[in-house]
């Protein structure tokens, strides 16, 4: 390995990979005159997770409800208004702790639009070697990174090395940007909706390919979707996010099988189940989440909840662990034996 | 990294059969389908091997005037293409001003590309306030037209080819920067440029290697539209005295001479104008056929 230093485990295993404390990201809206700022989307509005070194953390949630921001956080493509990132004990951006440089080596992103995401103008081979070359590899040792990674991936290096992004289906579209984002060996991987545009045979060839992968360099994802069957399927622990908050964290089996939080029961109803003796009993939630540019006081959720009541529309909910289960965390009302809610405690 | 290149779970996909071409190598093989496009290259070389190549082509002395035999008509033995109004020999006269008439269509336009592009690309890809302030004073320039900024600018300068090129040149770098702008706009929009800022690059690699590539094949194919009008509007500096001064050899400037001529000989003195058109069609239906050679979105 010439030219890379490697950074090995910094903090052990307990420690977690990445630690998100307070991350806040607003869209103005400029407008009008003078092209004032006339209204303010508030796409992540302070969320706080860990991201354990090894696992899967799965984020689920309805369209607009941030995930997007997020993932676009995480890799530092957006910058956030308030908050940290702390990479491995270290943070992000910061004079003493990990300069931006040197975390995008560690932390990568695989986009959802698969032909985007490749430039049409360079060639498969040329575009997985790009990111290496930037960081000082060596233009035989690039080469010889991707046609290795592309053959991990199950591309044949000297067939599809010199084609171009065009000449390719879009689930070997979708493994050359799996490809890419190795190509600096980062640790963390990103997946942004990574296989929400392929087929569902080709959805499953990918996901498998991204289990084997994780087990063969001992990556850690946050996979975003949202198809709860396939987070499900890949997850070691759930975020569920709703308008740019976090509503509920957890292990997987927890979420699915005892979800705490209302929203997180609406959106697992929603789910069509394939077992005619476990029919959809509660309604799922109806119609569109609030706007963001203007989201309800108090719990997010209470205009679409089945169990709103007063304390709801003012009162924010926190992010708590349940008694029987410390990391099992939801945000609502109903949770808090104390919080003042006429059905606090009796739910989970 | 002495790994062995393996795949996973032995499922290697083989591809369709067929070498992978590069883009250019591609483009090329579209240009050679087309036919308009090959018969206006064929043209364009000949015209332009002609010009380079005109003290050995022309059959005679592009300067040698002759009282005697004025405006003499086209097949006259000695002088195939007639004679102009003071008895110089067309054809020389023809084949040396395409020096100069395609000199002052294409150097225009390369440096407007350069410049052009330059602009372009550095405002698109700041975007914001820096954007906005290249692309409102470019805009200043648009409120003119474009024959009355060249003949303005000519005018202010002073009569001559080089003043003519550099006032064609102002009047070309604003069209071509603002195709510059809003293809990089487009492309820096699109995810494989924010992965490459993922992967750390600094935004001069990015420009290089993703921006450039994909913003340059389009601006080409809009200047050599241009090429055609810069000629023109060359050819319209010197008719009114602005360009290229007499005796030398210019298709505007002859034109403008011989139109004195156009009831006794008007076979004669239109023969510089279908000159500029047949270049300026054959740059145009060029440009079309690299416009649709590259156009490989899929």
């Amino acid at each position: 390995m010439s030219g890379q230093a490697e950074i090995g485990d910094i903090g052990g295993p307990a420690q977690p990979l990445l630690a998100v404390r307070g991350l806040y990201r607003h869209f103005p809206i400029r407008g009008g005159l003078f092209n004032r700022t006339t209204a303010v989307v508030q796409a992540v509005d302070g969320i706080d997770f860990d991201v354990h070194k090894g696992e899967t953390l799965g984020i689920v949630g309805e369209s607009g409800c941030g995930k997007s921001t997020t993932a676009r956080l995480l890799v530092r493509l957006l910058d956030p208004d308030r908050g940290e990132l702390v990479y491995d004990g270290l943070s992000v951006g910061t004079q003493d702790g990990l300069s931006l440089r040197e975390m995008r080596r560690h932390v990568q992103m695989v986009f959802q639009d698969s032909f985007a995401s490749l430039n049409p103008r360079l060639s498969i081979a040329d575009s997985i070697a790009f990111g290496p070359r930037v960081h000082g590899v060596g233009d035989g040792e690039a080469m010889a990174r991707a046609r290795d990674l592309l053959a991990r991936v199950g591309l044949a290096p000297d067939t599809f090395g010199p084609r171009y992004p065009h000449e390719l289906s879009g689930g070997q579209r979708q493994r050359v940007n799996i490809a890419r984002a190795l190509a600096l060996r980062p640790r963390l991987v990103i997946l942004d909706e990574a296989v929400s545009a392929l087929d569902k045979s080709v959805e499953a060839q990918v996901l498998n390919l991204l289990q084997d992968l994780k087990a063969e360099f001992g990556l850690t994802y946050v996979f975003i979707s949202h198809d709860l069957n396939v987070v499900r399927y890949i997850s070691d622990r759930v975020l569920v996010m709703y308008l740019g908050r976090i509503v509920e964290i957890g292990p997987v089996d927890r979420i699915y099988e005892a979800p705490r939080h209302p929203y997180t029961r609406a959106l697992l109803s929603a789910m069509p189940s394939m077992d005619p003796d476990r029919r959809t009993s509660e309604a799922p939630i109806s119609g569109d989440p609030p706007n963001p540019i203007n989201p309800p006081p108090g719990c997010r959720f209470h205009t679409r909840c089945p169990f709103a009541s007063e304390i709801c529309q003012t009162r924010v909910p926190e992010l708590a662990a349940s008694p029987l289960a410390g990391d099992h965390l939801a945000a609502c009302h109903m949770a808090d034996p104390s919080s003042g809610h006429p059905q606090a405690g009796t739910a989970v | 990294m002495t790994e062995i290149p393996g795949t996973i779970a032995g499922a290697t996909i083989e591809g369709p059969a067929g070498p992978a071409r590069g883009y250019w190598s591609n483009v090329l093989r579209r240009l050679r389908r087309d036919r308009v496009a090959v018969v206006c290259i064929v043209i364009l070389a000949l015209i332009l091997l002609a010009a380079i190549f005109a003290p050995l082509v022309a059959p005679g002395d592009p300067f040698r005037t002759s009282m005697l035999r004025r405006l003499r008509p086209i097949g006259t033995p000695g002088f195939p293409l007639g004679t102009d109004e003071l008895g110089r020999d067309m054809l020389t006269r023809l084949v040396f001003g395409g020096r100069l008439s395609l000199f002052t269509g294409i150097v225009p336009v390369i440096n407007a590309f350069v410049i052009g592009t330059f602009l372009g690309v550095f405002a698109g890809f700041s975007g914001g306030r820096t954007n906005m302030a290249i692309m409102r004073t470019i805009d200043v320039f648009y409120a003119f037209p474009s024959v009355l900024l060249a003949i303005a600018i000519s005018g202010a300068l002073g009569a001559g080819i080089f003043n003519s090129i550099v006032s064609l040149t102002i009047v070309f770098v604003p069209p071509i920067a603002r195709v510059a702008e809003s293809v990089t706009t487009q492309v820096r929009n699109l995810d494989f440029v924010d992965a490459a800022r993922a992967s750390g690059a600094g935004a001069f690699t990015i420009i290089r290697v993703h921006i450039l590539g994909n913003v340059l094949g389009p601006v080409f194919v809009y200047a050599t539209g241009l090429v055609s009008v810069s000629m023109i509007l060359a050819s319209g500096l010197s008719f009114l005295g602005l360009g290229t001064k007499p005796p030398e050899a210019e298709w505007g400037l002859m034109l403008n001479t011989l139109r004195t001529a156009i009831y006794a000989q008007p076979v004669v003195a239109a023969l510089p104008g279908a000159m500029i058109f047949t270049v300026s069609i054959c740059f145009n239906l060029f440009s079309d056929g690299l416009r649709s050679a590259m156009d490989v979105k899929l």
